[in-house]
């Protein structure tokens, strides 16, 4: 069998006495779209933080190209490749869409014995990375007049910039419009295509079904599923999340 | 673009798609001009303006003259200096209330240094190296012990103006010592018939300017005004520039203190008492926002220039000068009021 890409093993969280993880253990290999999926609670955002370096685990390890790696800040688990788009998609309303792209790697030009911002390439780039996206996002536009979508496009934008070998997405298609869901499921399938490993994290399952391999499933903070989207179906994962189905 | 876009995306319509997009890029959401009309800024200075066409028409002979342009001008340029580090403070989100009283300790280290025989370069390094010092103190507590900027900073409003009165045990200084010539001429003297301090703040103006438009340290300072949180996930050194933004701001506090020493000739404790207010004033009234991510060095100039033409104006239609306090706090309040109105209509 191939290295994974990423491996996880018995990784677990406690928050004091609460119990969030208790040992997920999880290989995803380069390429890959994982679905993560559970309930309110279940320890799919810690799991997910924990990837992305927000906190440390109680326990387990993390290797990534079987290398074990200790995250102490989300900039260590950048250094490493994992990027994360978040929930509420981490911008700042009051800059320009390339800004927010480009926000702590900005790119810098050399005048004399100063660097200033290289806004002209920022807005390049930025504008590269929209048209790749299929998303009408102007990079000179302030984010705060953008819509869900748009600001979607920015976050998403973000990831593609250091070609992450695993991005991280928190709920990418919650709040937006049906065309724009189509729109991310479409980036995620070219990340995918450029060998780049995807974990969505969605309560919406014709998503989930549409352009995940795999389906992993956590329930109070322990794994209860993980096998191929083909050989499952919605109506057994809503009963593993629930729990009416124990384990598949 | 939105009706005659191709919705199959395989289709041979693609490259139409593509086109457009790239037209796209390179579009702006809206005009210069239209950037223009929206900025607070750009109507201060059409007040201004026009306040000084009235008084030029209205008194000719006492407000449109070389000297009292000189004189306005030059008032100004301490409040206005203070003003662009407290625009840069104002971004982030946070708030100096320290700034008057960083004066007043400035002033009295830099007099005492003088006073005891010491050259001026070292008098005015010793007073420049106290502002940074108070300002190291405000930014550590905010940054990285995490208090909040108003209690902190009124912290040390009380305690650099009661070391500043502990320092010249409450006496005024005046004594300048062998120096004393160049110390007046720096902060008193002019060149080409505009005084230094006026100078200073045009130079600083434009410094502070460039470092906010174009360098990486002005975006991230724009990014923790907007998201400290998002700035703090995409990798922004959040807790460093907040400290260096506050002590960019004690900083330009101290220059400020160490040039109007100069022209006053003499350091007194009670140096910049009251300031603080002049200072965020020009600062909100140039169209920074206090809830951060909003403002400009050209605003901070424009609104120091504002209250001063305001003062100026009313002593010389023999308003009492003690008015002037209610004039300024009015247009703070216009000024906010005017942030929320636009700020309703962006929403």
């Amino acid at each position: 069998m191939r290295l994974a890409l990423l491996q996880l093993e018995g990784i677990a969280k406690r928050f004091g006495a609460i119990e969030a993880l208790r040992g997920v253990s999880l290989d995803i290999q380069a390429g890959e779209v994982i679905g993560l999926m559970g309930d309110n609670g279940a320890g799919k955002s810690t799991l997910v933080k924990i990837i992305a370096g927000n906190f440390p685990a109680s326990d387990g390890t993390i290797r990534i190209d079987g290398t074990a790696q200790h995250f102490h800040k989300p900039i260590d688990a950048r250094a490493a490749g994992v990027e994360i788009v978040y929930q509420d998609l981490a911008l700042c309303d009051n800059l320009t869409a390339a800004a927010n792209v480009f926000l702590g790697r900005e790119l810098r030009r050399r005048v004399g014995p100063f660097k200033i911002l290289d806004a002209r390439a920022m807005y390049e780039r930025a504008g590269a990375l929209f048209k790749e996206l299929k998303s009408e996002t102007r990079p000179r536009d302030m984010v705060r007049r953008m819509s869900g979508g748009q600001r979607q496009a920015v976050a998403i934008a973000r990831t593609r910039l250091s070609e992450a070998k695993i991005v991280l997405m928190d709920e990418p298609t919650a709040a937006i419009s049906v065309r724009q869901v189509a729109e991310v499921l479409e980036l995620i399938r070219r990340m995918k295509s450029h060998n780049t490993a995807v974990i969505l994290i969605s309560h919406r399952m014709p998503d989930v079904f549409a352009v995940c391999d795999r389906i992993v499933v956590l329930r109070r903070g322990a794994k209860v599923a993980d096998k191929s989207i083909a050989a499952s179906s919605p109506e057994e994962v809503t009963g593993l999340i629930t729990g009416a189905i124990h384990a598949a | 673009m939105r009706h005659d876009a191709p919705t199959d995306p395989r289709g041979g319509g693609g490259a139409t798609a593509g086109v457009a997009i790239d037209d796209i890029v390179e579009l702006r959401e809206r005009g210069w001009w239209q950037i223009l009309l929206a900025n607070q800024a750009f109507w201060v200075t059409v007040a201004l303006i026009a306040i000084c066409a009235v008084m030029s028409y209205i008194a000719p002979t006492a407000f449109a003259t070389t000297e009292n342009l000189y004189n306005i001008t030059r008032n100004f340029a301490f409040v206005g200096i203070m003003a662009l580090g407290m625009t840069v403070v104002i971004i982030t989100g946070g708030i100096d209330l320290s700034v008057g009283s960083i004066m007043g300790v400035v002033a009295i280290v830099a007099g005492l240094i003088l006073q005891a025989g010491y050259s001026w370069w070292m008098a005015m390094l010793a007073g420049l190296a106290t502002g940074i010092v108070a300002g190291a103190v405000n930014g550590w507590l905010v940054a990285y012990v995490k208090l909040s900027p108003f209690v902190v900073t009124l912290g040390m409003l009380s305690i650099a103006r009661s070391l500043a009165i502990v320092l010249s045990q409450n006496k005024m200084i005046y004594e300048f010592g062998p120096d004393a010539e160049i110390v007046f001429a720096i902060g008193g003297g002019a060149i080409l018939g505009i005084a230094n301090p006026v100078w200073m703040m045009l130079i600083l103006t434009a410094v502070f300017a460039l470092i906010l438009n174009l360098t990486t340290w002005g975006r991230h300072i724009y990014a923790i005004g907007g998201n400290e949180q998002a700035a703090r996930l995409t990798g922004v050194p959040v807790d460093r520039v907040k400290l260096q933004a506050y002590i960019v701001c004690a900083f330009m506090a101290a220059l400020s203190s160490v040039m109007i020493i100069g022209w006053q000739g003499s350091a007194i404790n009670a140096l910049g008492q009251g300031y603080e207010l002049r200072v965020i004033a020009s600062t909100v009234i140039g169209g920074a926002n206090l809830m951060g991510g909003e403002g400009g060095a050209f605003g901070a100039l424009i609104g120091a220039a504002l209250i001063e033409v305001i003062r100026n104006s009313l002593l010389m239609a023999g308003v009492d000068a003690n008015w002037q306090g209610a004039f300024v706090g009015i247009f703070i309040i216009l000024a906010v009021l005017l942030e929320k109105l636009r700020g309703r209509r962006r929403d």
